[in-house]
């Protein structure tokens, strides 16, 4: 008998397929295609629609890596230039075909997309700021300097288009068909796993790796389509101007892009359309400005920081934010079944097994040769007084440290060397003390990427299974009728219970609790104890980090010590809260 | 042998003025957490103060002090509308309002200036010294001396002086630096104006060398930023090696490789250092606790 059989509800979610609720959507694009092709345009005119047309593209790529991800590119211009001078030296000197070059362009970026993020977003995001500057500039300089193959600043002439698409109307009608599609993609990808992942990794970095997330792949996937965005972009660019030269794809460019993103709002493609709009527009109408070099940039530049500091979600941001906070507040969440945890029991009689588990900070031995053996099912217990390695403990059991000795075994299976999100799908959940949920989010998405966590078996296919599974979770510690809330306009205890419902949407093996009580007043402990019990009478095994021993001495039947980092009392929790040395670590002794 | 020392010389020379620039880089991030990408641009308007200021007619030593004061006021208007109003949000948004600001000065600096590069000639009449096989450049030579005082300055400071331990406190722990009494926006406030005038300092010296011009400011940054990293993130001896290391490499690329691609060792020696020992020679501190 499967999970679901046994669930009392019939499903609560159910959402009309995604075909006919985006029906408008697919009319509205097919009338602007009808209409690009349709209307009769001077040739100023249908210039700068097809500039327009193909920048918003490039600009998407910018709204995907830096809105949704968080991640900066300053290079989307060289990205926008490798496609261009893809489409055009392939088309021009090397006579190929159209269509194969656009693809060869879109390759080409998305090797070196790839490439350039998988060297550096493992670091912070400074370094990818000046990396991207840096792969600019030398893009830059290879495209004026390879004379031989680039023609230098001369520029490519002479580029081709389809044979499909050979009158310039036609082909602008063929670009805002592009824009529509991957204008969609871009709309839709923040509701896919691969969106809520980079939504995630921008909010929260480490959160995400908990949660099962692999941060580092979703960066490079997010850099990787900016990339790709970028050199179709400019493969069209190139096939609508039939000529482009090295000065087109500058910095300055770059700059142009990321203002473009920014005015119009970062986060949609809708903002994406918007900016690129306004800023190719604008310059037309105050074309006096360009009389003077540098006036134009330095205006750019300005604005960067006004945006910035009175605009950080730029135009569009602005519209929308009032129209979700309007949303929040009448969209009533669906109603939900009761929270069903299956821990899974592939290990024995041992959930977490840690042998000798070392952690050293330089010459300060924070966790110094620990064994801990948690028992399946029940709350198990590690306290200690400040500074006696709790915490340390429980970031190298989750991976945010890596262990300098010692081995760890979850459930028969070793993850001593495993990244968090490698822990987490093995069936390891976590909170923390200081709370880190994804801001931007609602408390509903929030827990739909702790359900998304790979391994899990609670959930079925499809974004149905994985909304009524968060609101189960979200339901099962009160909170269900505020799904859609932004996580602002919860209290501190609140925001706790979001992080274990989190937590439980995944179906953990084990759920670490650090410090669950901090900061939380007594209606609250009493509440979070309830809770703990719901937790541990459905079979899920819980080992907690907390200072207060009231809730420590009631909720647990076992309870290690650790003091200095090393293991000082181990066993029942009665016996162990009366044995001497457990007394005098917390108390002193004379 | 005797190119090879030339070049070497050469090749320490830049890498000072690379070093100095770090060096602003690196107090600022260590104050804010925050990349200023708008380093290099304070040596580029202070080359350009130089410039005017010589042209008026001003005597050298003057116009010296003056571009300097021009830095610090810099450093002040920099912090009040760029860093300031941003100091409670993440990284993100003052990476990018720094690079605003970047972008603001260079093009402002050439819609007053135009686009032609100027010259400005050395502190020095004489033009250098002969030492055996090497020739020693006035100019060089002041630049090098210059970078050995301000290293040494820049130790006594913050290792010495009471004004000094509280910027490092206020680098280290903000929260704690200002239960301390320790006014933590004034302290950021010397951290901006001292980096400017630094980052000043390494345009003035350079100058002579290279044409005064609108790129000199990104040039100048990409390098002092590569070297940051080379030498290991937010570490002050690390800025300096690095910068040093990254000159002699250059200048050697630029004699035996390739004189146009000069500019691009810089990023080759970078992408093989994220990707080989992203920690730099020094080591990064450490990230985010949880």
């Amino acid at each position: 008998m499967s999970a679901s059989d046994n669930m009392i509800p019939a499903p609560a979610v159910r959402s009309k397929p995604l075909i006919i609720r985006h029906l408008p959507y697919f009319i509205g694009a097919a009338v602007l295609v009808a209409l690009a092709a349709g209307m009769q345009f001077d040739g100023y005119i249908l210039n700068i629609l097809l500039q327009a047309t193909t920048f918003s593209i490039a600009v998407f790529g910018l709204s995907v890596v830096l809105g949704l991800c968080g991640q900066i590119n300053l290079a989307q211009a060289a990205f926008f230039g490798f496609g261009a001078y893809a489409v055009g030296l392939g088309t021009a000197d090397l006579h190929l075909n159209f269509w194969l070059c656009l693809v060869g362009a879109c390759a080409i970026t998305l090797v070196a997309g790839a490439f350039l993020g998988m060297s550096t977003l493992r670091l912070g995001g400074h370094y990818l700021a000046m990396v991207t500057i840096s792969f600019q500039q030398i893009v830059t300089l290879v495209m004026i300097n390879a004379v031989g193959v680039t023609h230098g600043p001369d520029g490519v002439a002479n580029i081709r288009r389809p044979e499909l698409f050979q009158s310039s109307q036609s082909y602008l009608a063929f670009c805002v068909a592009m824009l529509a599609i991957v204008g969609y993609l871009v709309w839709h990808l923040p509701d896919t796993k691969l969106g809520r992942a980079m939504r995630a990794v921008r909010d929260n970095e480490l959160a995400a790796g908990v949660n099962g997330i692999d941060v580092f792949r979703t960066k490079v996937y997010a850099f990787a389509v900016c990339a790709v965005l970028g050199g179709l972009a400019g493969g069209l660019f190139a096939g609508g101007f039939a000529y482009v030269s090295p000065d087109q794809f500058s910095f300055a460019e770059s700059i142009q892009f990321l203002t473009m993103s920014l005015l119009g709002g970062v986060a949609s493609p809708i903002g994406s359309v918007i900016g690129t709009g306004l800023l190719i527009l604008i310059p037309e109408w105050l074309r006096f400005l360009k009389s003077v070099p540098g006036l134009y940039l330095a205006i750019y530049g300005l604005s960067v920081i006004l945006i910035i500091r009175f605009m950080p979600d730029g135009i569009w941001g602005f519209v929308s934010d009032a129209f979700t906070r309007w949303r929040a507040h009448t969209k009533a969440p669906p109603v939900a079944g009761a929270l069903q945890l299956r821990p899974a029991t592939t290990g024995g009689d041992i959930v977490l097994e840690v042998t000798g588990l070392s952690k050293h900070f330089g010459g300060l031995k924070a966790v110094d040769g620990v064994d801990i053996a948690v028992k399946r099912g029940g709350v198990h217990a590690l306290i200690g007084p400040n500074g006696s390695g709790k915490t340390t403990t429980l970031n190298v059991l989750s991976g945010l440290y890596k262990a300098t000795s010692g081995k760890i075994v979850l459930d028969g299976t070793d993850i001593t060397n495993m990244a968090p999100h490698q822990r987490t799908a093995a069936g390891l959940g976590r909170t923390f003390q200081n709370i880190r949920l994804f801001r931007s989010m609602t408390a509903l998405e929030n827990v739909e990427i702790g359900a998304e966590r790979p391994g899990n078996t609670m959930i079925g296919k499809g974004d149905d299974a994985l909304t009524e599974r968060a609101m189960e979770a979200l339901t099962f510690v009160g909170l269900g009728s505020r799904a859609n809330e932004l996580i602002s306009s919860f209290s501190y205890g609140h925001q706790r219970l979001i992080e274990i419902a989190r937590a439980l949407a995944s179906n953990p093996t084990l759920l670490l609790l650090d410090e669950p009580a901090a900061g939380l007043n007594s209606t609250e402990k009493l509440e979070l104890h309830e809770l703990l019990k719901r937790i541990a009478a459905q079979g899920l095994t819980i080992l907690i980090i907390d200072h207060d021993m009231t809730l420590v001495s009631e909720a647990a039947q076992h309870i290690t010590v650790l003091n200095f980092g090393r293991r000082i009392a181990d066993g029942e929790s009665m016996a162990v809260l009366r044995h001497p040395d457990v007394v005098s670590a917390y108390l002193g002794s004379e | 042998m005797d190119l090879v020392l030339q070049l070497l010389f050469t090749g320490i020379g830049i890498g000072a003025v690379y070093a100095l620039v770090a060096l602003g880089f690196v107090l600022i991030f260590r104050a804010t957490n925050v990349v200023n990408f708008a380093q290099g641009e304070f040596s580029m308007v202070a080359a350009y103060l130089m410039v005017v200021c010589v042209e008026l007619g001003l005597p050298y030593w003057l116009s010296f002090v003056i571009a300097l004061a021009g830095m610090a006021l810099l450093g002040v208007i920099f912090n009040l509308g760029v860093y300031y109003p941003l100091r409670h949000r993440t990284y993100l948004p003052v990476i990018i309002a720094t690079i605003g600001a970047s972008i603001l000065l260079s093009n402002s600096v050439l819609a007053i200036y135009g686009p032609q590069p100027q010259v400005l000639q050395g502190w020095f009449d004489t033009p250098g010294i002969q030492l055996g096989p090497v020739y020693l450049d006035s100019q060089y030579l002041l630049i090098i001396g210059v970078t050995i005082f301000l290293v040494l300055f820049n130790f006594w400071f913050f290792e010495k002086t009471l004004l000094g331990k509280k910027l490092q406190a206020t680098s280290q722990d903000k929260e704690m630096a200002s239960l301390l009494g320790i006014s933590v926006s004034t302290m950021i406030m010397i951290t901006f104006i001292y980096s400017a005038v630094l980052g000043g300092l390494a345009g003035i010296l350079v100058a002579p060398v290279l044409f005064v011009s609108i790129q000199m400011g990104s040039t100048i940054a990409l390098k002092a930023f590569a070297a940051t990293i080379i030498g290991g993130f937010g570490d002050v001896a690390g800025a300096i090696v690095g910068g040093l290391a990254l000159g002699v490499i250059e200048t050697f690329g630029a004699a035996y490789i390739s004189v146009p691609y000069k500019d691009g060792f810089a990023f080759l020696v970078l992408i093989a250092f994220l990707v080989f020992r992203p920690q730099g020679i020094f080591g990064e501190r450490v990230a985010e606790k949880a």
